[in-house]
């Protein structure tokens, strides 16, 4: 019976004409599709197994790394202050580069120019963590991506990404996420695809995620294959949905099923 | 009906996109284990129901974190306490989840936890009581399966 | 770096039930999986959680592969006077983490 529905659902998606973007006033964070229990788990800081990153992220922000032997606080001192808003704007333009990064990205970026120290993994609990203690600071601040206009033509190619079909599914972002929100799929609600919440803490990874995790699951879910980490099109597509979330409150550590 | 089961929850991993992740395996605990693990914890002694109540979701949003509340009607005296409180599975690889051990100074016997649960099924709780009687009660957990899982490791 | 989030009051009357929340990283890997290539990940768990309050055992727990991720485990204990709480894992591969809280009673 479920897999029936599921696979007529997802014929009907792969069938179905693109709709436009989903209204302003109709917006909804993830949040607003979980459980009473589950909303629970993210309300209060000590239920939420996403603060434990955020302790862990609050400790590497004081220590002192690299052949520079500069912590971050050394330069960005408290960041209860100093970091207060900075993720609601991320991806930001990165003139050196001439490109977008991510705060994942910025980060890195630090402890290469700044610290003289070697990058952090992708996922690895250390870039997770200062992301994390980093984006806790915005938590409750509108999300507001940079009007830099050096950014618009990288938030049109995310755009332009989240509307492409791809993978043996032949489903594009916006097929789920713009046209069926309102629907399940088997027994999870679709959900809009904002990004309020990185890196949050999901149940079924049982372990804090960057939203780059997030998007290369979705990708490989409809079996397509996935842009590697720290790749341009990851990017770009964070952007674009951070444009797209444009006002929405930042809730890092979020807690999703 | 093990066997079936598992075969619907594989082509489903497959419809979902890839390989789930939770504990998706053959192996279940069987009636047997669940007895013979519930025996290791109240001997010959005959369980009741009553007493204990378990708070957990009817329908889980994923079953890699389930939270659940089990909590005892006891005065929590120096005389008449809860010893302690035994929760079991019905299906998961191994029939014990957790063993909780309070005394008369927990003042409410009551605690929370998060468990993990690889397919719907029973979960079961059990007191030990400070007269050495055992109670206990049993709710039933559907799970549902994540859409999109990720590949496993 | 494991890291524990304990939620104990900071004050409480005498004779006061308390509810204690603790959080603790930890990847509970059940034992029960397999990577891409089929061997076993080996079991690495939490098997213990112990909490005592000035030197006494307040509250234990066995804990399985069962128990979720991040262990979160709440309890409660009525407070009879000023003292410290220590919390303490135990699991495999040595795993050994303590935290500790303190309380004032009025």
């Amino acid at each position: 019976m479920r897999i029936a529905a599921c696979i007529a659902l997802l014929t009907a998606m792969a069938g179905a004409a693109l709709a436009a973007e989903i209204p302003q006033a109709e917006r909804r964070s993830g949040y607003g599709f979980m459980s009473a229990d589950t909303k629970a788990m993210q309300d209060e800081d000590t239920d939420n197994p996403g603060m434990l990153s955020v302790l862990d992220g609050e400790t590497l922000w004081k220590r002192k790394a690299g052949t520079a032997d500069k912590a971050c606080a050394d330069c960005h001192h408290d960041a209860r202050l100093s970091m207060k808003g900075v993720a609601a704007h991320y991806p930001a333009f990165e003139k050196a580069l001439g490109r977008p990064v991510d705060l994942e990205g910025r980060i890195n970026l630090c402890r290469t120019n700044h610290q003289q120290a070697s990058p952090f993994a992708y996922e690895s609990r250390e870039l997770l963590a200062l992301s994390a203690y980093v984006a806790q600071q915005s938590r409750g601040v509108p999300i507001a991506p940079g009007d830099d206009p050096e950014l618009a033509p990288f938030v049109e190619k995310g755009h332009a990404l989240f509307v492409q079909r791809q993978g043996q599914l032949n489903l594009a972002c916006a097929n789920c996420h713009d046209d069926n929100w309102d629907k399940k799929l088997a027994g999870s609600a679709i959900t809009q695809g904002q990004p309020t919440g990185y890196p949050l803490y999901r149940l079924e990874w049982q372990a804090l995620g960057s939203l780059q995790r997030r998007l290369r699951a979705c990708i490989t879910g409809i079996r397509a294959q996935a842009y590697d980490y720290g790749s341009l099109e990851l990017v770009e597509l964070e952007l674009y949905l951070m444009s797209r979330a444009r006002g929405m409150p930042v809730e890092t550590p979020a807690v999703r099923p | 009906m093990a066997n079936s089961e598992h075969t619907r929850r594989t082509f489903f991993g497959i419809t979902g996109g890839a390989a789930a992740m939770v504990i998706v395996r053959p192996a279940n605990a069987t009636p047997a284990m669940l007895q013979a693990a519930i025996r290791n914890v109240v001997g010959e002694a005959n369980v009741r129901s009553g007493k204990v109540k378990l708070d957990i979701p009817p329908l889980v949003e994923n079953g890699n974190t389930v939270p659940m509340t089990v909590s005892v009607t006891s005065p929590m005296t120096a005389d008449e306490y809860v010893k302690s409180i035994h929760v079991f599975n019905e299906k998961n690889p191994q029939p014990n989840i957790g063993n909780f051990y309070l005394g008369p100074r927990a003042g409410r016997a009551q605690v929370s936890t998060r468990i993990r649960l690889a397919d719907s099924q029973k979960v079961t709780a059990i007191a030990r009581l400070s007269d050495d009687t055992f109670w206990s009660v049993t709710a039933d957990v559907v799970v549902t399966l994540a859409a999109c899982t990720e590949e496993a490791i | 770096m494991p890291s524990a989030l304990i939620n104990v009051p900071k004050k409480a009357k005498r004779g006061d039930v308390i509810e204690i929340k603790t959080l603790m990283s930890h990847i509970m890997e059940t034992g029960y999986r397999h990577t891409a290539s089929g061997s076993v990940v080996p079991r690495d768990i939490i098997t213990s959680f112990t909490c005592r309050f000035n030197g006494t055992e307040v509250f234990r727990a066995d804990l399985f592969p069962a128990i979720a991720a991040n262990p979160f485990i709440t309890f409660f204990t009525t407070v009879t006077e000023s003292g410290k709480f220590e919390f303490e894992w135990i699991g495999d591969k040595g795993f050994s983490e303590t935290a500790q809280a303190s309380i004032t009673v009025e």
